[in-house]
Formats: structure tokens, C-alpha cells, sequence
């Protein structure tokens, strides 16, 4: 029981063992500090749970978990209820990005379409997904249209407010510029509107996609028969809280290379957008 | 604020006075178009409740009265919600800010668990703490704990060095350097983080509330009205939650705001 944590002790701290070796003492303290804290935790979770200080139900062993954690991979049904949650992000994400994009340029490009849309807008957009899934729900019931509308919804929203707002900080030189070489109008808007926006629409995409794995975690758990977040709460209505944890290390992972993916490359984008042609 | 110092001219006045009559006037088509074809009867399905439905449910409808108390409780639960979490997030930030090992040791474990989406924690937490008023405040709590502490970390960390030198120069206390130099130099981010944290939490509130179903509250509100099909009344409870956030929202931007005075400089 034991012998195990100390493995993955030990797997934990290798990759600080294998690295150049470091000075001094001071350096080697700072590359373990960070993980002195989740051994801690550790320790203490594996003592409580083979001291029985908890019930399986409430603090399972962090060996269950693990076991928990292979099986579920080796069975199949992460792999199954991932696929099931990436197709929703993805078809949500779609249909939300493509329609943020289109509403956004058409704010930022055009006054009368600002003026009209706006406040219906920000009205629109002061309700959070939360409030959202009760009215779908008693429109489309809990079917997949449920689940891909809340995505695309969590998406359009950032996309529009940075596509608009990127599109009216276009520095007003770069807009006389144009004028003055009488651009016409799709030049000016695929050769100067487009390249000068997008950092912030990129930045738009990347926060819509985050809110949307939340706001997919939130709709699998309110009104999902399968999912990520459905596997969560049927792991807590089974009292199999190490399928909980499980499903919650699964979000934390997804999440943050989610968030590692878009930054790489919005960091590529970057590099490939002349900042001043 | 400068509307008034700035001489309007009358072009300007009468652009802003269009803007608000366009503005206006698609949500004015939405009421008129729901009068004339749902209110009159033209329209008959249970999803299109007529408008004076909606808005007498709160006061004349026996089920849309329970609203004053579902928002009552949901009021109660955030505020001790925000008040525990928002308080441990800023004392930690403000510490982790203070000792470099604190912050080597705690801060990464903190920026991983961020990475769990805020709602998965909610099966986790009923297990541990049952279905009652407990898992819902620890939640909310969570909720306000880590815009809070991000916030007054970043703050903290952006203190100049020279702020730093000049305390140690003056020998300052540590209780002396926390309340004279490191707070008035991070309040601008520690605001800002406030301001984040009770939005969060009110969004926590109803979506624990909704989630645990249990209780009374806006979600359990939305979700009892879910359950008897009555649109009528989802719409009072998802409006009064949207009204909610923008109220605390308002709220905190105008008494922040005046609290720091040299913020916009």
C-alpha cells in the first residue's frame, strides 16, 4: 500500500533528478518547494485513508483512484465520454465562433448595426449560462441541441465584445493611411481590418473556448446522459467518489491543455502577423 | 462624470439621442410583436407565456411569489460565501506576495487546482459535506477564493521594488508594511479581483443552488419551475438573476471606484 505511493513519489521527483544538476542547495530547495505541498497532501490522504479515519465513500485511497483512474482508461469509457464531450465543443464551438465572428465585424465595422444591436446585446449577455439552461431546456428538452446551443453561446459572447472592440481600436492612422490610397472597401477590410484585429479576435477565441469546456462541464452534469461531467455526477450518485475524482483530474487536464494549445497558437499567430506591413 | 464638464455640442447631444432611440428600438419591436401576437391570443403555446403573465408572476402567482424568498436565501448564501472566500484569497495572496518560500510552495499547487473547472468541484463537495447549506457556502466560497487571490497576487507582485526598499530603509514592521505600503499599493488589483469575485459568486450561488436542487434559492427556484413546465416563471427567475449580477455589478464598479480615487490618473 505504501510501497506504491513511494513509487509515485518518486516519479514525481525524477524529472527534478534528471535535470542539470543545480549549484547549490538553494536551488535544488526551489525546484522541490512547489511540490512539497502536494506530497504533504498526499501523505496525508494516504495515512487517512488506510488509518480508516474516513469513510471509502467520502475520501477514497489515492491508490483506488488510481485504480479507478487505469481502469476507466483501459475500459474505455474516458476515452467514450471524452469523444462524446470534444464532438459538443466542437460542433458548439463552430456554429458559436462562426456566428460571434460575423456579429462581431459587423458591430465593429458598421455604426447604425452598433447602434441597433448593442444594448439587446448587453442585455442578452448580462445572462449567464446558468440562467440559459432552464429556458433551453423547456424549448428542446435535454438532447444534444441543448448542450451544443449553451457551448456556442459561452463561445459567441467573448468573440463578439473582442472582434467589435478589436476592430474600433484599429489606430485611426492606419484608417487614414487607407483612405489616403483609396483602398477600396473588402481591400482595405482583408488587407488592413482583418491583419490590425487579430490579436484581440484570437484572444476572443481563446477565452470563448475556455468558457465553453466550462459551461459543456456545467450542461454534462445539469442534463447529460453521458459526457465527462455526466461521469462525475453518476460517480457521486453511485457514492464512488474516487470516480469523481477521477472525472475531475480528466477536466483539470483537458482544461489546461486546452488552454496550452490556444496560447501556442495565438504565440504562432503572432509571429506570423507583420505587426506593420 | 465628464458629460458635464465637457461643453456638448448639439450635434453630439443629438447623436447620442438617436443612438438611444435606435438602441431602443429593437427591443421595443421584440414587446410590441410578443403584445400583438402572443398577449392577444393570436399565438397559443405553452413556451410563449403572454407578457403580463410574466410580469405579474411575481406578485399575483402563488408559485412566482416564492421568487422574494428564493432571492432572500440566494442574498444570504452569497454574502457568506464572498465574505469567507474573498477574505482567505486575499489574505493569501497578500501572504504568498510577502515570503518568496510561502509562494514557491503554495502557489503552484493553487494555479494547478485552478485548472479544474469551478463547477466539478460541486459532486466532490456534496459528498463531503451532504446536500445543506454547508457544500452550497463552501462552493460559493470557492468561487470568490480564487478571482480573489489571483488578483491580489498579481497586485502584490507588481509592487515597485522601490516601494520594497524604501519600507525596509524606514524599518518598517511587518504589520506596519502590510497595512501602510503593500495594501494601498495592491488595493487597485485587489478591487479589481473583488469586483470578479462576487460576480463568480453570484453565478456559484444559483448554479450550486441549481445543481444540488435542494433548498430554497434561485436556482432551486429555476429548477422547481423547470420541473412544472412553467416558462413564465423561469423567466422571472433567470431575469431576476441577470439583474442581480448587473445590480453587484454596478455596485461594487461605483463604491470601488470612489475608494480608489487615483486609480485613472
Amino acid at each position: 500500500m505504501t510501497a506504491r505511493t513511494d513509487v509515485r513519489l518518486d516519479r514525481i521527483a525524477a524529472p527534478a533528478a534528471s535535470a542539470p544538476r543545480p549549484r547549490n542547495a538553494g536551488a535544488w530547495r526551489s525546484a522541490l518547494l512547489p511540490l512539497l505541498l502536494p506530497a504533504v497532501a498526499l501523505c496525508a490522504w494516504q495515512l487517512a485513508a488506510s488509518r480508516g479515519w474516513m469513510a471509502p465513500q467520502i475520501l477514497p485511497a489515492p491508490e483506488l483512484v488510481l485504480a479507478s483512474f487505469l481502469e476507466l482508461l483501459e475500459s474505455g469509457d474516458i476515452a467514450a465520454n471524452f469523444a462524446v464531450s470534444l464532438h459538443r465543443i466542437g460542433l458548439g464551438f463552430g456554429i458559436g465562433a462562426a456566428l460571434g465572428l460575423a456579429t462581431g465585424i459587423a458591430l465593429g465595422v458598421s455604426d447604425t448595426a452598433r447602434d441597433y444591436a448593442d444594448p439587446l446585446l448587453r442585455a442578452l449577455f448580462a445572462v449567464p449560462s446558468i440562467g440559459w439552461i432552464p429556458i433551453l431546456i423547456l424549448i428542446f428538452g435535454i438532447a444534444e441541441t441543448l448542450k451544443i446551443l449553451i457551448v456556442a453561446k459561452a463561445v459567441f459572447v467573448p468573440i463578439v465584445i473582442n472582434t467589435s472592440q478589436g476592430i474600433r481600436d484599429i489606430p485611426h492612422a492606419y484608417l487614414e493611411a487607407a483612405r489616403a490610397l483609396r483602398l477600396r472597401p473588402w481591400t482595405r477590410f482583408t488587407r488592413l481590418v482583418l491583419p490590425a484585429s487579430l490579436g484581440p479576435v484570437f484572444s476572443g477565441v481563446r477565452l470563448g473556448l475556455g468558457h465553453a469546456f466550462i459551461a459543456l462541464i456545467v450542461v454534462e452534469m445539469l442534463a447529460a446522459t453521458e459526457g465527462i461531467g455526466y461521469m462525475m455526477v453518476w460517480g457521486r450518485k453511485q457514492f464512488q467518489t474516487d470516480v469523481v475524482i477521477v472525472g475531475m483530474i480528466v477536466v483539470g487536464l483537458a482544461g489546461f491543455a486546452l488552454d496550452r494549445v490556444l496560447l501556442g497558437i495565438e504565440k504562432t499567430l503572432s509571429r506570423w502577423v507583420p505587426p506593420h506591413d | 462624470m465628464t458629460e458635464t464638464a465637457l461643453p456638448a455640442s448639439r450635434a453630439s447631444r443629438a447623436r447620442i439621442s438617436s443612438r438611444a432611440w435606435r438602441g431602443a428600438a429593437v427591443p421595443a419591436a421584440l414587446v410590441l410583436g410578443w403584445l400583438a401576437f402572443v398577449d392577444s391570443g393570436v399565438i397559443r403555446t405553452p413556451l410563449l407565456v403572454p407578457l403580463r403573465t410574466i410580469l405579474g408572476a411575481p406578485f399575483l402567482d402563488p408559485d412566482g411569489r416564492q421568487i422574494w424568498l428564493a432571492l432572500a436565501a440566494s442574498l444570504g448564501r452569497v454574502v457568506a460565501g464572498m465574505a469567507i472566500g474573498s477574505t482567505a484569497g486575499v489574505a493569501l495572496g497578500i501572504a504568498l506576495g510577502l515570503s518568496r518560500p510561502l509562494q514557491r510552495s503554495v502557489a503552484p499547487t493553487l494555479h494547478t487546482l485552478r485548472q479544474i473547472a469551478l463547477f466539478a468541484w460541486i459532486p466532490l463537495l456534496t459528498a463531503w459535506f451532504g446536500t445543506g447549506e454547508t457544500a452550497k457556502v463552501a462552493f460559493i466560497s470557492l468561487s470568490a477564493f480564487f478571482p480573489a487571490f489571483l488578483n491580489t497576487e498579481q497586485g502584490v507582485r507588481a509592487i515597485p521594488r522601490a516601494y520594497w526598499e524604501t519600507a525596509a530603509v524606514l524599518k518598517l514592521r511587518p504589520w506596519r508594511r502590510v497595512t501602510k505600503m503593500v495594501l494601498p499599493a495592491a488595493l487597485p488589483s485587489i478591487l479589481i479581483g473583488l469586483e470578479i469575485a462576487l460576480l463568480t459568486a453570484w453565478i456559484g450561488t444559483v448554479g450550486s443552488e441549481y445543481a444540488i436542487g435542494v433548498g430554497r434559492g434561485v436556482g432551486a427556484f429555476l429548477v422547481a419551475a423547470r420541473e412544472l413546465f412553467r416558462m413564465d416563471l423561469v423567466l422571472v427567475g433567470v431575469v431576476a438573476l441577470a439583474l442581480v449580477g448587473y445590480a453587484f455589478n454596478r455596485a461594487s464598479r461605483r463604491i470601488f471606484s470612489r475608494i480608489v480615487t487615483w486609480r485613472d490618473r
